[in-house]
């Protein structure tokens, strides 16, 4: 009964600012006098253009996915297991690009493999409009996906199992393969089928490093409903996605449970050591090579580029309001940014919270894991559906909102949500409930109960979940270009603006504000690194 | 017992969030009668000035929604008529007209002013649901450095550019998704024809402009998805572009282009680097109109009016770039000497546009970027 009850809110804010309004753009496209157009299903994904956008979508999430994991699972270990100077830095460093909008990283590997970019002027190679630069910028953007998730739990797998192996005579490899990984298996598989999520519903940078020829499912249904304002092709594409993304969620539902299986763990810290001999030496310095190659070059150009004018002219040019591309100088937009990421983050801790907090108990029922698989979807479906869902279904009383400014924090509280479900559903699974019995027996009311057992337990966990809502809703762009008034516009919205006009003055702007929104990022994650003790979140 | 406690705080920390936030809205846009709320794409731009006199003249205040890039603020524009976010719509063009009028986006309003619109921009004479506003020419730019430095005369029509001589130098945009590439990819149509429809006679013969851009493609045509990455990016002749390394000097853009060059120029030059070959202009008109469903009509037809006031004609072509499309209006004297309009551009009637572009478009995609 009370589970249901905590389950009132969060429902109810999924079903209004999700469910309605993805049903009713998905409706305006089916529905033809009331009556739904299934059959405009088949037609479409008959339709050879479009099954080749399906097939490059797929493959493309593949071939991103492992090289990944390919590139991230021995930094996961390093992070891991090795304990080296900066490692702290380094792990916020590496985060920062997850929460980084896809314009933003498009424009800096822009940068970097485009025309007059880093490489073009070293030795003349190029690679955008190449499949290669896609592929590149996902595992930029999912690097700290693996480290985070398959990192944190080799960092409390303890290393005296796999001693002990060895001491019994298996080989270093067969003592890996029989004990490490499969401890270590479901969480590799939790964090591929995330990246495979991430890179399948990908947006920005392919659309802005694809060219006209690379086009995933995500920037279609965007052309569909945006360029050729087909609405029933734009429909059946979101279904299809939906239908995929649910099912990547279910299979991902199902290797967390698994995770969550009884495994030895312990203090991460005790598990770090320094690097020892040659090859652990030349593991480390790969992994920091490829660290600072992939991900540290590419945010280093943009900071290169908007410096690239004197005494940090770029930056001085966003005070000034240009008079055209916004009603505001453009530095105002920092401002909003923070207003609206701490709104979005109010609701998605409350939001979430709640859901966490219903979803707490390991032997809940069918309804509540579906739930929990429902609350991920908001990660996987088109941005853009969300944004022309929201125009048409949230435009009369009592929700007429749609120009009231709290319509950019709650679309970015969609995408905050499920973050802080992941981060807070561990912590709350693993505070025990004889402490909270024990304290009602001694006579503790239920309200002192909840203060003064389960806040001192989750409030590390609340405040991790809050700092990555925060960050994540600073970089939220998909949904809050529709839905931001010119004048009020996001950080990430005004970088876009900033890009999409000529000049040099522009284009170094959009660097500058871009550096900023990075900086801002990577000081909130390493608050967080300061916050996080136990590493049991899945971020 | 203690998780209904948790509950209770908890959704009624919610539910204040929640309405701390409903009541902070500032209400919906342009619900007093003192308000105009215009509508627009991302390059509407007007001298404050002259926005200022007629706030002051009329007595209302204009506030303005820039939404996104032209195709998109249609559509969404369209999406949201029932109940739309202005009173005027400024930015339809004769490429997307006919499905803003097919859907109903407008009301009728017969601006005053409209007698003093050249008759070749006027349409919908009957319904006066849109009004024009400006206009412009698509066109291939030539960079005149790269020409006289390789001894080769500019292309001036469209048949020039198959021309071996012209191998790999024109870039120009996609048609699915940038105005400049459809307005090229329809000047080419109005030129050649439908060679595509399978009972025109030049499927047959094998013509159109089908015909054309394979010739082209294998011309060494390149297509970038936008304006701003050909013109500024791949483009030799711009002064974005030369700095970016740009190596095309042919580029699908604007008559107005080279204007804009020598008035945005730093140094100033003392003559635009770039000119327009002519015979590859096609021309885009602008329209304004009053939303149906709006809720300040008054106001709304005031604006209107105000757009076709000599004094906003002559201030647009220093904004957006474009021309003005009433009789006696003024252009800056950049625009007359290095950008003039094409005395004899392909054009191609608003409903014709509407029946064939999503085809054309299709193929055009199968045939030059698969």
């Amino acid at each position: 009964m009370t589970r249901l009850g905590l389950m009132v809110l969060p429902v109810a804010f999924f079903a209004v600012f999700f469910a309605y309004p993805v049903a009713a753009i998905v409706g305006r496209g089916l529905k033809v006098d009331g009556a739904w157009q299934l059959g405009r299903i088949g037609e479409v994904l008959a339709q050879s253009d479009i099954r080749h956008v399906l097939w490059f979508t797929t493959w493309q999430a593949l071939a991103s996915t492992a090289l990944t994991l390919l590139i991230a699972l021995p930094g996961a270990y390093v992070f891991a297991r090795f304990d080296f100077p900066g490692r702290q830095v380094l792990r916020a460093v590496v985060t920062v690009p997850f929460v980084l909008p896809t314009v933003v990283v498009g424009t800096a590997f822009l940068a970097l493999v485009g025309r007059g970019g880093l490489l073009d002027d070293l030795w003349g190679v190029r690679l955008d409009t190449t499949v290669w630069a896609i592929l590149l910028a996902h595992v930029f953007f999912n690097y700290a996906v693996v480290v985070r998730t398959v990192g944190g739990l080799w960092a409390q797998l303890d290393p005296r199992q796999e001693e002990a192996a060895r001491m019994l005579g298996a080989s270093r490899l067969r003592a890996w393969r029989k004990v490490t990984l499969p401890a270590l298996a479901p969480a590799v598989a939790a964090a591929a089928l995330m990246v495979f999520l991430f890179t399948f519903t990908s947006f920005g940078v392919v659309q802005i490093l694809g060219g006209p020829t690379f086009s995933t499912l995500e920037v279609e249904i965007y052309r569909q409903t945006s360029e050729v304002f087909d609405l029933s092709t734009a429909a059946v594409l979101t279904i299809v996605q939906f239908v995929a993304v649910g099912a990547i969620l279910a299979v991902h539902a199902w290797t967390v449970r698994r995770r969550e299986t009884a495994l030895r763990l312990v203090d991460p810290s005790a598990t770090a050591r320094r690097p020892r001999g040659v090859g652990q030496g030349a593991l480390l310095a790969g992994v920091l090579v490829s660290v600072l190659l992939l991900l540290v070059l590419p945010l280093a150009v943009l900071v290169q580029r908007s410096l690239d004018s004197p005494d940090f002219g770029y930056y001085r040019a966003l005070t000034h309001d240009d008079g055209g591309t916004f009603l505001v100088p453009p530095i105002a937009a920092i401002g909003n940014s923070l207003e609206y990421a701490v709104a979005a983050t109010a609701i998605a801790v409350v939001v979430g919270g709640l859901a966490a907090a219903a979803l707490t108990r390991r032997d809940a029922g069918r309804l509540v894991r579906g739930f929990d698989a429902l609350l991920m979807l908001p990660l996987g479906v088109s941005a853009v559906t969300v944004g022309f869902g929201f125009l048409i279904s949230l435009d009369k009383p009592p929700l007429d909102l749609r120009s009231s400014w709290i319509l950019v924090p709650l679309a970015q509280a969609l995408v905050g949500v499920p973050f802080v479900v992941r981060t807070m559903l561990p912590v709350l699974r693993a505070v025990d409930g004889r402490l909270r019995e024990a304290a009602a027996v001694l006579g503790a009311s239920p309200w002192r109960v909840w203060r003064e057992v389960d806040l001192p337990l989750v409030r590390r966990a609340l405040l991790i979940a809050a700092g990555f809502a925060f960050a994540v809703s600073l970089g939220e762009f998909g949904a809050t270009v529709f839905i931001a008034r010119p004048d009020n516009p996001t950080l990430p919205v005004a970088v876009a603006r900033l890009l999409s006009r000529p000049g040099d003055l522009n284009y170094g702007q959009a660097m500058a504000l871009s550096t900023i929104l990075m900086v801002v990022c990577a000081v909130a994650l390493l608050v967080l690194e300061r916050l996080r003790t136990d590493r049991t979140g899945e971020f | 017992m203690n998780t209904k406690k948790y509950c209770a705080v908890l959704v009624g920390l919610g539910l204040v969030t929640l309405s701390a936030c409903g009541s902070g809205s500032d209400g919906s846009s342009g619900s007093d009668s003192k308000t105009v709320t215009l509508v627009s794409h991302d390059s509407w731009a007007v001298s404050k000035s002259v926005l200022k006199d007629f706030e002051k003249q009329s007595g209302y205040t204009v506030k303005v929604l820039k939404d996104g890039d032209a195709g998109q603020a249609v559509n969404k524009a369209i999406l949201t008529k029932d109940n739309p976010q202005g009173d005027v719509f400024f930015g339809v063009d004769n490429t997307l007209l006919s499905r803003a009028l097919d859907n109903g986006l407008f009301q009728s309003y017969d601006a005053k002013g409209s007698a003093t619109v050249k008759p070749a921009y006027r349409v919908d004479e009957t319904k006066h649901r849109v009004t024009p506003i400006d206009t412009g020419d698509i066109c291939v730019n030539y960079d005149k450095a790269y020409f006289s430095k390789h001894k080769l005369t500019p292309p001036t029509s469209f048949a020039d550019l198959v021309k071996p001589e012209y191998k790999n130098l024109l870039v120009t945009e996609n048609a699915a998704t940038s105005s400049p590439g459809l307005g090229f990819l329809l000047g080419s149509a109005a030129q050649f024809g439908d060679g595509g429809t399978s009972r025109s006679s030049e499927a047959e013969n094998g013509g159109g402009w089908q015909a054309y851009w394979k010739k082209l493609k294998a011309n060494g045509v390149k297509v970038v998805d936008g304006w701003e990455q050909a013109y500024d990016q791949e483009f030799s002749g711009s002064a974005g572009g030369k700095k970016a390394g740009g190596d095309r000097p042919l580029v699908v853009s604007y008559a107005s282009s080279p204007p804009a060059e020598v008035i945005y120029g730093d140094p100033k030059p003392t003559t635009a680097p770039t000119g327009v070959s002519y015979g590859t202009c096609f021309r885009q008109t602008e329209y304004a109109g009053l939303l149906s469903n709006a809720e300040n009509t008054k106001g709304g037809k005031a604006f209107i009016d105000f757009l076709l006031t000599r004094k906003f004609q002559e201030d647009m072509p220093l904004n957006m770039f474009v021309y003005p499309v009433i009789e006696g209006a003024t252009v800056p004297a950049e625009f007359t000497k290095y950008g003039p309009q094409a005395k004899d551009p392909e054009t191609m009637a608003p409903a014709k546009i509407a029946a064939d572009r999503d085809q054309w478009v299709k193929s055009w995609t199968s045939l030059v970027l698969k």
